[in-house]
């Protein structure tokens, strides 16, 4: 009883430090400072678990957490900051591979009863699903597979019944424990499941999937925590949950669609029915040199980076360019769509890299009041979060999503590596407006080429 | 009375998940993330009791591998997160 308790307060103790710790990670300001007390808590809940009488042979743990722990410290501290979201989605999946595997265990350590098998079944269902939905995932955001959406016919006929025969397995299972068939079942349908759930997406919406698989990793763990009796597993398990539900809403909400319009209808779909507004004009190209005339007379540019910078590497150069233009006695600051990159996130983690000051990252809605105010709003590798079809285009797939209205600035310089339409596949109206300038080429080249003309 | 007590912490936490994630500025989005899912790799408690409980061989060898994953989990994502959030610098003016 003794060191039971002492297990269980150590265990109130360790999230109480979860608690700070998240909390601590809302402020820029202290949110180096959270992450270490939630690795504390993180430390006292292992470093305490150890001490449970139930164990009894510590090799094996030793080999689990050497081997585990090597692998981790190697890719934490080798992945580049382009490389986070695919980093993250795999971290995810073998979060949820693990509390898939700690359900499965629980099934021999003791006789479970209806309400313990329905649990064990849950964390093997939200791990299964966790781990195979974060390897699509990672492969494509690390483009080892394609990007665009897999779309078959009768995909929602298949998925319904896939989730009738996960249902059925799994009552089957909670009747005859002993059959090994239908457990093996459960777990197939469920790493199924996980990748026709996140097959249909495309890369764009990659932010929105990404804070979902996060929400799933903690429900997964959650699961996990009442399958074997555990309640910091519970608690944490949730708080993650949580806040992986939060971020899906705030991709959603950013992109004016609802979650299930996201899972289940890619952009390729909607755009077929309302293809009716055609745009005209010409597309009118510029030169490095023709911008830098530009730049050198402006007196405030904004700076708004997409995917494409990522890409091309270029925010360092950019916050080259950053410095020059304030030398010149320009002001200088950044908009930040929130789905722009590949997580939620993705742009402000770039910048910071580049040593980029955070307060010059200013949100959507702090910029587009003032958006007229500023001579110049350069558009690096952005494509569908600078649309003014979202505003002005009924018809157009995107119309009603919020986006930043560099067309209302001044002059509009258009980084792109060609006229292709962006990851969405919609038509972008911005490169037809008479203020607007495309630079076609690498956007790190592009800013290169700019750079040298003011040196 | 169990099951109630465990509905009630869960309920209690979610409540209390939504409350702290709620007014996160958008800077700080990726590395909430990378260290929310270090906090999921929570599961490396449940699996170290099936690693070293002398429950069967299948149990220790699912715990084994789960131990491993977990880790990774919890190393790589706060290691990373403390990474990225160095990274984050305000400047008082020019450098």
């Amino acid at each position: 009883m003794g060191i039971e308790l002492l297990v269980n307060m150590s265990y109130v103790a360790a999230a109480v430090l979860f608690i700070f710790g998240l909390k601590m990670l809302g402020s820029p300001a202290t949110a180096r400072k959270g992450n270490l007390v939630s690795a504390l808590g993180m430390f006292v809940a292992v470093v305490i678990t150890l001490l449970d009488q139930s164990i009894i042979d510590y090799k094996w743990i030793l080999a689990g957490v050497v081997a585990g722990g090597a692998i981790g410290a190697i890719v934490a501290r080798r992945v580049e900051m382009t490389g986070m979201p695919e980093m993250v989605a795999l971290f995810n999946g073998f979060g949820g591979v693990a509390s898939l595997l700690v359900g499965w265990a629980a099934l021999y350590g003791f006789e479970a009863n209806t309400f313990e098998m329905i649990t064990i079944i849950l964390s093997i269902l939200i791990g299964g699903v966790t781990f195979s939905g974060s390897m699509v995932a990672w492969g494509k955001l690390s483009e080892r597979i394609s990007g665009k959406p897999m779309v078959f016919g009768g995909q929602r006929v298949f998925n319904i019944l896939l989730i009738v025969a996960i249902i059925a397995a799994s009552a089957m299972f909670t009747l005859y424990p002993e059959s090994h068939l239908y457990l093996y079942l459960v777990i197939g349908l469920a790493l199924l499941l996980g990748i026709m759930l996140v097959i249909p997406i495309g890369g764009a919406d990659m932010p929105v999937v990404i804070s979902l698989l996060n929400s799933y990793s903690g429900l997964a763990a959650c699961a996990a925590g009442l399958a074997i009796n555990n309640i910091i597993l519970i608690v944490a398990g949730a708080l993650v949950g949580a806040s992986g539900i939060i971020l899906t809403q705030i991709m959603c909400k950013a992109m004016n669609r609802s979650l299930s319009n996201v899972l289940f209808s890619g952009f390729s779909a909607v755009s077929a029915g309302g293809a009716a507004a055609k745009i005209e004009g010409e597309a009118k190209a510029m030169t490095a040199e023709d911008a830098y005339y530009v730049l050198e007379a402006a007196a405030s540019v904004v700076i708004v980076p997409g995917y494409g910078m990522a890409v091309a590497q270029a925010q360092h150069v950019v916050k080259e360019l950053q410095e020059l233009l304030e030398k010149n006695g320009a002001e200088v600051v950044y908009a930040i769509h929130p789905v722009a990159g590949r997580m939620p996130g993705h742009m402000n983690v770039l910048l910071a890299e580049a040593d980029v000051s955070y307060d010059l990252l200013l949100e959507m809605d702090a910029i587009n009041p003032r958006m007229e105010t500023f001579d110049v709003a350069i558009v690096i590798g952005a494509n569908d979060v600078v649309n003014p079809a979202a505003r002005e285009m009924e018809g157009s797939p995107i119309y009603g999503m919020p986006v930043i209205n560099v067309d209302m600035a001044r002059n509009v310089f258009v980084m792109k590596r060609s006229m292709a339409s962006g990851f969405a596949g919609i038509d972008n109206p911005l490169f037809f407006k008479e203020n607007t300038r495309m630079l076609f080429g690498d956007a790190k080249e592009m800013l290169g080429n700019i750079i040298k003309a003011f040196n | 009375m169990e099951i109630v007590f465990l509905a009630f912490i869960l309920m209690l936490s979610i409540f209390l998940g939504f409350e702290l994630i709620n007014k996160v500025p958008a800077t700080l989005h990726t590395p909430l993330m990378s260290g929310s899912n270090a906090i999921s790799g929570i599961t490396l408690v449940g699996a170290l009791t099936s690693a070293g409980a002398e429950h069967s061989g299948l149990a220790t060898i699912l715990g084994t591998i789960a131990v491993a994953m977990a880790t990774i989990n919890v190393i790589g994502g706060y290691m990373v997160t403390d990474r990225m959030l160095a990274m984050f610098k305000k400047k008082g003016g020019a450098k």
